[in-house]
């Protein structure tokens, strides 16, 4: 990702927030708007950040995931599961309960991730067909579970979805809170925290230590890195469980930060659209990370869109259904990002099994 | 420096792949400082050894020995330890790295938990002084020459410290001029104590340069001698198993109808540069037009414009009278050209298929095929073993993946495919490539004969002996012109080699 890139994207970015500025700004003040929006920005983009981050670990390597979705429906899950067991009924206080929860997610995610390295370096499986099986897996298990721990008669909770924990609350990041208007915008919930700082250390991780030099080079051309020593499918199986732990950590985001509770499918896409960031930001974690925060961006304008209102003619009201304002935010991103990126090229050996 | 102290003993290695015995009790060492040459036909075992000395394949029986004691190596790790480094047939660079992180790959020094290149860069400078090796710590390696990249593949080994180098074919990829600079950095090793095996095909090189040369000939080992003992005849005698004619035999070229016209050519590169100036030239049926020059003025990008694979920007391109100046490759092939491409792996064959189906890559929807859009599978096979057979394409199966097979029997599948169509257009961007002198002599004399059939050939090579040998014309390309061409009977190897380096004919 060179930086002429990232600043474009930038400026994207801030002509999305300007329109909102421009055409709200008979209601709300411009500096409530902006930092409104920024701040949304940021909390929409994590799981995409954290998708596409875990994409990135596991293609540099060479392995293809596009269960990512699915990791992060099952974590979602399960990560949701831990947290009401251990609050209602082993009696924790909501925080530890809420941040085994993300642990439990985690968890599940490197197993799933361990799963997806077990398919395709060990039995070769087609790296499609293995992430497509963790998808369907993850649908099948999670809505299964889901209706039989809590709407069947006799089960743990009573056939009742019992009170959550809540969600994890908002951090207050020592110095940079202080800065005026800026610190509203970094006031978030830890996952959104951690997702950002996790795409630094994705960066130098990557291409500052010999984890990375090493993680790259069997994503470019595996025999090469065999012939100086490196175990290719040890790389290469680390580098998938550490994604699925990653799009874990965004799974949590769903049920333990955004919303407290679990409905079936409620990832909605994400995990795909983090790949499209992913291939948008070329590889590179702040690339993708910028990619998911057009997103993010064009989904803080969908939450602003009744600015809007008065501008659009009677006629057209129909736009204001919200399956047709649920679309906005995707069809913009794909626009923006497909019109504007161009070309990017992918590791020379993704998806692609090593075969001594 | 050449002492007696054997460091590197080879006792009784045997290895079977499925179908074919690739190493057959195999004994060879190595002295301390010497330059040791291996020499064998295509698929005579050689790189199967090196790649077991290095830890890549596990021998199936016998033992290495590493100054006198038993040493395993089951990866390239173990090998590494002891002090081998491989420089392999195909590099193995990766060509988004820079040089520094290619060198450290796998034995990087890191400072504070992060990779410091600044110290590893250094050593590179050190190391590229210490032996002449020149290289950019700071490039990246897809923007190097080869003759570059094997130096970095060299200094790769050095930096680990490597006392024996096993260098793989060195020299089928490199310019003259970056032929003799090898020899130098190879000499300069030598004299500083490191061994090195240096496996080639050209008889000329081993003489001048090893101290030892070891024949190997179907997985066995046919003897060793120094070059005092013997000379290119007999060398090639102990390859091939049969005296080979060294010189190519032909008459005076029949001349036809021009069947090929290139006007005013010009063509850009990857990078948008202007890789072929306005050139211009006839071939006629029966005779070969031999293209010499030294590797990178423009020839791969010469004749992809000419086999399709590229669009020319400006000029044109007539094939037996039609225009085909930005035709693709399907139409040419059909009206009778035939190509045998300079990368072999990228553009000559389909790596995973099996070499039957590589065979009939460019006929398969055609009779006898196929019939129907289904493929005859026993015409394929009957094909393809008349083939393997024809050219002796060393394969314990035509089944058998592209991939599985020498360098040298890759190329050879190629030359079958392409020389068994009725062509009226051959195109050769270095034919012989990689191949053993008995592959060579028959590559060669199908290729004298197809001009006697009335084939119009276009042979590209930068290797000037090939290209004196074959050719009727001779035109000599440098920076992407044609410079001069003169008849085969006006050229000397001296004039050329001038002609080659860029001055202009009053002068040589
Ligand atoms: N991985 C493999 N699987 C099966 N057969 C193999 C494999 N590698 C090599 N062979 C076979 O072993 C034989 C020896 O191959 P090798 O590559 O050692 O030949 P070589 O002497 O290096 O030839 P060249 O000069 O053409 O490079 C060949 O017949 C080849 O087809
Ligand atoms: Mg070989």
């Amino acid at each position: 990702m060179d930086i002429r890139r990232f600043l474009f994207i930038t400026l994207i970015i801030i002509i999305l927030i300007g329109v909102v500025v421009l055409v709200g700004s008979s209601q709300v003040s411009p500096a409530t708007i902006i930092v409104s929006m920024l701040a949304t920005t940021v909390a929409v983009a994590t799981p995409l950040t954290l998708g596409a981050l875990s994409g990135v670990f596991c293609e540099r390597s060479g392995v293809v995931n596009i269960g990512i979705e699915g990791m992060m429906l099952a974590s979602a899950f399960f990560g949701w599961f831990a947290a009401i067991y251990l609050n209602t009924i082993l009696g924790f206080q909501p925080l530890p309960s809420l941040l085994t929860g993300v642990v439990v997610a985690i968890i599940t995610g490197g197993l799933l991730g361990l799963l997806h390295a077990w398919l395709s370096i060990t039995f070769k499986v087609d790296q499609i067909i293995g992430g497509t099986v963790i998808n369907l897996l993850a649908v099948g298990i999670s809505g299964f579970l889901n209706r039989q721990l809590f709407f069947e008669k006799g089960s743990i909770f009573g056939g009742q979805v019992p009170h959550a924990p809540g969600v994890l609350p908002r951090i207050q990041i020592p110095l940079i809170s202080d800065i005026p208007v800026i610190g509203k915008i970094f006031e978030q919930q830890p996952i959104a925290i951690s997702a950002i700082v996790l795409v630094i250390i994705a960066h130098v991780v990557l291409f500052y230590t010999r984890w990375g030099l090493r993680t790259r080079a069997v994503g470019e051309h595996p025999r090469a890195a065999d012939t100086v020593g490196i175990n290719v499918y040890k790389m290469r199986y680390w580098n998938v469980i550490i994604g699925g732990m990653i799009a874990g950590l965004a799974g949590a985001y769903f049920t333990l930060e955004s919303v407290p509770s679990f409905e079936p499918l409620m990832t909605n896409g994400r995990g795909f659209i983090s790949l499209a960031a992913m291939i948008f930001g070329n590889w590179s974690p702040f690339g993708a990370w910028a990619a998911a925060l057009v997103f993010g961006a064009a989904q803080a304008l969908q939450i602003n869109l009744q600015f809007f209102r008065t501008l659009i003619p009677p006629q057209w009201a129909f736009l204001q259904q919200s399956s047709i304002v649920g679309l906005v935010p995707y069809i913009l991103t794909m626009l923006i990002l497909t019109g504007i990126i161009g070309r990017t090229t992918p590791p020379k050996a993704d998806g692609i099994p090593y075969e001594k | 420096m050449n002492t007696n102290e054997v460091i590197l003993e080879v006792r009784g290695i045997t290895k079977q792949f499925p179908g074919v015995l690739a190493n057959d009790r195999v004994d060879f060492d190595l002295r301390k400082g010497e330059i040791h040459a291996l020499l064998g036909e295509n698929g005579a075992g050689k790189t199967t050894l090196m790649n077991i000395l290095y830890g890549l394949y596990q021998p199936d029986s016998g033992e290495i020995r590493r100054n006198g004691e038993v040493v395993k190596f089951s990866s390239p790790k173990d090998a590494i330890a002891q002090g081998i480094g491989m420089v392999h047939q195909h590099f193995m660079l990766i060509p988004v790295f820079t040089v520094t992180e290619n060198i450290m790959l796998g034995d990087e020094t890191v400072k504070n938990g992060l990779l410091d290149q600044r110290t590893v860069a250094a050593l590179v400078r050190q190391l590229s002084k210490q032996y002449g090796l020149e290289v950019d710590p700071q490039a990246v390696i897809q923007d190097l020459p080869v003759g570059v990249q094997q130096r970095v593949e060299i200094i790769k080994t050095l930096y680990r410290k490597a006392e024996i180098l096993i260098l793989d074919e060195p020299t089928a990829v490199l310019t003259p001029q970056e032929v003799e600079d090898l020899f130098h950095i190879i000499s300069e090793l030598s004299h500083q104590g490191v061994s090195i095996i240096f496996i080639t095909h050209k008889l000329k090189e081993v003489l001048a340069i090893a101290n030892r040369i070891t024949v190997m000939r179907n997985g066995k080992v046919v003897g060793t001698k120094t070059p005092q003992e013997t000379d290119e005849a007999h060398l090639a005698e102990m390859m091939v198993g049969r005296e080979v004619i060294l010189k190519v035999e032909k008459g005076p070229a029949k001349l036809g109808d021009v069947v090929f016209e290139v006007e005013n050519l010009s063509v850009f590169d990857q990078r948008g540069l202007e890789a072929v100036r306005d050139v211009s030239f006839q071939v006629k049926a029966g005779e070969i037009l031999g293209i010499a020059g030294v590797q990178g003025n423009g020839q791969t990008e010469l004749v992809e414009a000419l086999t399709g694979l590229r669009t020319p920007h400006h000029g044109s391109v007539r094939l037996g009278g039609f225009d085909v100046t930005a035709s693709s490759p399907r139409p040419m092939i059909e009206y009778g050209l035939a190509h045998i491409p300079e990368d072999r792996q990228k553009h000559g064959l389909v790596l995973s298929f099996p070499v039957a189906d590589n065979l009939i890559l460019c006929t398969y929807y055609q009779q006898p095929f196929a019939r129907n859009y289904i493929i005859q599978n026993k015409a394929v096979d009957e094909y393809a073993h008349r083939l393997v057979e024809e050219f002796d394409v060393r394969t314990p199966s035509p089944y058998l993946p592209a991939s599985k097979l020498s360098g040298g029997n890759q190329q050879k599948v190629i030359v079958a495919r392409e020389l068994s169509r009725p062509v009226k257009l051959l195109i050769a961007n270095q034919p012989t490539r990689g191949l053993d002198v008995g592959s060579i002599e028959y590559i060669h004399q199908q290729i004298v004969q197809m001009r006697d059939r009335g084939v119009a050939v276009l042979l590209v090579s930068a290797e000037l002996d090939e290209i004196m040998a074959l050719s009727d014309r001779i035109a000599v390309m440098y920076r992407g012109q044609i410079v001069a061409t003169l008849g085969a009977s006006q050229a000397t190897r001296e004039g050329l080699g001038l002609l080659m380096a860029g001055l202009q004919i009053a002068e040589a």
